[in-house]
């Protein structure tokens, strides 16, 4: 029997001594063969294949190219072993041309001697049926042409073990279609291929082969011919674990924020949010979940003011006045003018939510250092608050003047947190607000969520864990590629069923009407 | 398990990034800079000229405090490079790189030559001045807004735009020097020398009194509105990040704008005082490097005012006595400024040690993979 083009045996890589990323993983892929990487995000995937590259050096495991034992330090060893790996972001030079990008980082002389290299990438495209021009400027190029030029630029480098690393997030069905026909003929021409992927119907579709991660750990593998939707999402999601958050029943929950057809375009004109209604009311949680950069991101800031809108509505109820505002189209000072306590707890705490090299006193200021009706800053009132968030939610800190950069990532959030719900918000919003967190920091955010829902607040959490958002939320809004797949209650969800509802092609609205 | 594997070479050292430095290690650093400078300088001095360090060193330092007339001329240019320092902070904090503060400057001088050379004595010197003042200030706001409505509004490269400024406004002086003084010399002479119409008095007995006083109160106003005033805390929250700035409501366009025309004003002041309070007359030289220096003032004192008066009054002091040396031991200008070149370089290269440890290889054999 023949060798495995390559095969992991039993790899295992932690960063810190606290986070394992891969543990005890096996893999083996032939020539010929497609196997597709199938897992949740944060359960390890690109450590595998950056291991696998020579980005990242296992702590334990073995790794064998057509039955040899290697040791893969660096991207020029995985070269060296004919590995190529084509990133989800494209690494190429926007002023040069298809063909300069390819031979880009080559030592042989033949890249100064552009005809030829343009005579071999015709003959990889034809091999392969591949469209593309070799002396255009990737600038001038779609997302799917980088990505070719990608794909040509590890095949003219003779790779016989390809890894596409979620070659399709950026794609339309149609391009994805193409492209799955090229992988199919790489296939066939004895290329051994990995793709990493979370869309069900992709794997089902193209693949040889699955395995599965969860959470780090390595789940299994299965002959695709041999499997269904249903078992791989149960390996990839797991089995309903408890958590024993303390839910109580909304107490008469009316709509706070009510979001119509919204649909926004980002800067590449990728349609990121498409049609998407639901309300959140009060004293409710509502989860959002959904693969990661199925438009949660943008929706959240569509909300606050931070991303325009391309059509629908957004209306906030003010409980105190009566009136029905639209805060579409308005800036977060607008809206905060219009009376509305929106808190927002964005995903990049450092990026967005706080400054890293202010003082936690400084960051208690950002959303309130306005007020006063003179020019100076008023540090009183924000130091308190500092210093009654770091007594109440045991902030971890040597003083409340200590630059929060230097906070661990519990403690960073804890103050992100504790500032949002001080300024006694109707709506609140969180983005992965446990995100990175140990177990009891997550359990101090959840609860902090949990009080201000009991509190009548109309509380959005976008979460990636299910088990948590099955447990904490009483209503989860599944969104998938930027459409509305489905509302579920929490109480009765299951979670094989937000994992189909998460990865359905393109978003569905069988669960609508 | 296994015996034949390759063990993995750590490298010889590597570097990491330092969090947290007590700050009497930071200045024992800094110092230990200066020192190893002065070594590395005299053992230059000694190779190239053959005279004794020492000896060169002590006229060094007479050069800014050999006289009373010589401090004085210390005072004066160091406020007068600490006033573009102040200018260009508020720019830098908000991480806009300023590079045109020598233009900014050299306009508002230009404006106020104009101003003199046109209004000759004919109305009183308070008002030429206050005219003079207004019209610098204009000019330095314009030549600093304009790379920052551009950077706002269209998304252009502050570097390139504010340094291109610097040019137009050079050949700006140049054109008008040539109007001005038909003879053809290109050299502007002292303008109303006669009357003094429109130059700052002289106060205390000294003439760079007011233009002392002047920077010394713009370095209390910066360092309040920096830190204390609204605007400041604004301008800290887009330098810092401009996702931070938007998610707060943080207009960043206008908050661009508006410290680019503080920026600008400042430096216009600066021209005026130059020309008003100190050589009565332009030239293309009048910022002499200063748009830069102070980039390099402002950096070393991690935009602190109050440790600008140190960082701005250390350059000068560098400068005098490189000057002075030069004329004392017959020297070339060059090895003057070798010297200087070597102290700063070891002062900026401290800045590294501050930041990054350097962690050597450990001794101990590595672990087999």
């Amino acid at each position: 029997m023949a060798k495995p083009a390559i095969e992991l045996k039993n790899i295992t890589k932690r960063f810190g001594s606290k986070v394992v990323a891969n543990k005890n993983v096996c893999l083996s892929v032939y020539k010929g063969e497609i196997l597709s990487l199938l897992g949740e995000n944060g359960s390890g995937k690109t450590t595998l294949m950056n291991i696998i590259s020579g980005i990242y050096y296992p702590d334990e495991g073995k790794i064998f190219i057509d039955g040899e034992e290697v040791v893969i330090r660096s991207p020029k060893d995985a070269f060296k072993y004919k590995i190529g790996m084509i990133h989800q972001h494209f690494k190429l030079i926007d002023v040069f041309s298809a063909a300069q990008n390819i031979v880009l980082g080559l030592k042989e002389e033949e890249r100064f001697d552009i005809k030829t290299v343009t005579a071999k990438v015709k003959q990889i495209s034809e091999q392969y049926g591949f469209d593309i021009d070799p002396n255009k400027k990737i600038y001038e190029m779609s997302v799917s042409e980088k990505q070719t030029v990608e794909i040509i630029k590890v095949l003219y480098r003779g790779a016989d073990i390809l890894i596409l690393d979620e070659p399709t997030a950026v794609l339309t069905p149609q391009e994805t279609q193409k492209l799955f026909a090229i992988l199919r003929r790489m296939k066939e021409a004895g290329k051994a291929i990995i793709i990493i992927t979370h869309k069900l119907h992709e794997v089902l579709s193209l693949s040889d082969k699955v395995a599965v991660l969860r959470k780090g750990e390595y789940i299994g593998t299965v002959v695709t011919a041999e499997t269904n939707e249903a078992q791989l999402t149960e390996m990839m999601v797991g089995k309903k674990i408890s958590l024993n958050i303390n839910r109580s029943l909304p107490k008469d929950p009316v709509d706070r924020l009510a979001v119509k057809n919204l649909c926004c375009v980002n800067a590449e004109g990728v349609k990121v949010l498409d049609d998407i209604s639901f309300s959140a009311r009060s004293g409710e949680i509502l989860g959002i979940a959904g693969i990661a950069g199925s438009g949660q991101r943008e929706l959240l800031e569509a909300i606050a003011g931070l991303q325009p809108v391309q059509s629908g509505d957004i209306i906030y109820n003010n409980p105190k006045t009566g009136s029905q505002d639209e805060l579409r189209g308005k800036t977060p000072i607008q809206i905060r003018e219009l009376g509305v306590r929106l808190s927002f707890v964005p995903e990049d705490r450092l990026g967005m939510g706080l400054v890293g090299n202010m003082d936690i006193i400084d960051n208690m200021m950002l959303r309130s250092y306005r007020k006063g009706k003179t020019m100076f800053l008023e540090r009183k009132k924000p130091k308190d608050l500092a210093e009654r968030i770091i007594n109440d939610l045991e902030v971890v800190t040597p003083s409340a003047q200590t630059p929060v950069r230097k906070l661990s990532g519990g403690n960073v959030q804890k103050v992100l947190v504790g500032r949002e719900i001080a300024a006694s918000p109707t709506v609140l919003m969180a983005a992965y607000p446990v995100r990175g967190l140990d177990i009891n920091s997550s359990y101090a955010i959840y609860n902090l969520l949990n009080q201000q829902k009991e509190n009548g607040v109309a509380v959005i959490f976008v979460g990636e864990d299910l088990d948590v958002l099955i447990e904490l939320c009483d209503r989860i809004l599944v969104i998938s590629s930027g459409k509305v797949s489905g509302i579920v209650d929490g109480r009765k969800a299951d979670k094989g069923e937000i994992g189909l509802m998460m990865t359905k092609a393109g978003g569905g609205s069988k669960n609508e009407n | 398990m296994k015996t034949n594997e390759k063990t993995i070479k750590e490298p010889l050292f590597h570097i990491t990034r330092r969090t947290d430095i007590p700050r009497l290690r930071a200045w024992g650093i800094r110092l230990i800079a200066i020192f190893s400078a002065l070594i590395v300088s005299a053992l230059v001095i000694v190779t190239i000229t053959n005279y004794n360090p020492v000896e060169v060193y002590v006229k060094m330092f007479e050069g800014s405090f050999g006289s009373q007339r010589k401090f004085f001329i210390l005072l004066q240019n160091t406020a007068m490079l600490l006033c573009v320092s102040l200018a260009v902070t508020p720019a830098f904090k908000m991480k806009f790189w300023n590079l045109g503060a020598e233009g900014q400057v050299l306009v508002g001088g230009l404006a106020s030559a104009a101003c003199m050379f046109y209004a000759k004595d004919s109305m009183p010197s308070w008002l030429l001045i206050l005219v003079m003042l207004v019209t610098s200030i204009l000019s330095g706001i314009i030549w600093g807004v304009l790379p920052a409505i551009f950077k706002a509004i269209w998304r252009t490269n502050e570097s390139l735009f504010t340094l291109m400024m610097n040019y137009v406004a050079m050949q700006l002086v140049s054109f008008f020097i040539m109007v001005w003084v038909p003879n053809g010399s290109s050299v502007m002479g002292v303008i109303n020398q006669q009357s003094e119409c429109g130059w700052l008095p002289t106060i205390f007995g000294q003439r760079y009194s007011i233009n002392i006083i002047i920077v010394a109160l713009l370095t209390v106003f910066m360092f309040i509105y920096l830190h204390f005033s609204k605007q400041g805390y604004e301008i800290s929250v887009v330098g810092e990040s401009e996702n931070t700035a938007r998610y707060v409501g943080i207009n960043v366009k206008k908050v661009i704008i508006r410290t680019m025309i503080i920026s600008g004003a400042i430096c216009g002041l600066t021209g005026f005082l130059l020309v008003s309070g100190t050589n009565h007359t332009i030239s293309r030289e009048l910022a002499g490097g200063m748009g830069f220096t102070a980039i390099m003032v402002a950096w070393l004192a991690k935009f602190e005012p109050t440790m600008m008066i140190l960082t701005s009054m250390f350059i000068v002091f560098l400068q005098k006595g490189a000057g002075e040396i030069a004329t004392a031991f017959r020297l070339n200008e060059s090895v003057s400024d070798i010297i200087t070149g070597i102290i700063i370089f070891f002062i900026i290269g401290s800045e590294f040690f501050i930041n990054y440890k350097i962690n050597m290889r450990s001794k101990q054999k590595e672990a087999q993979v």
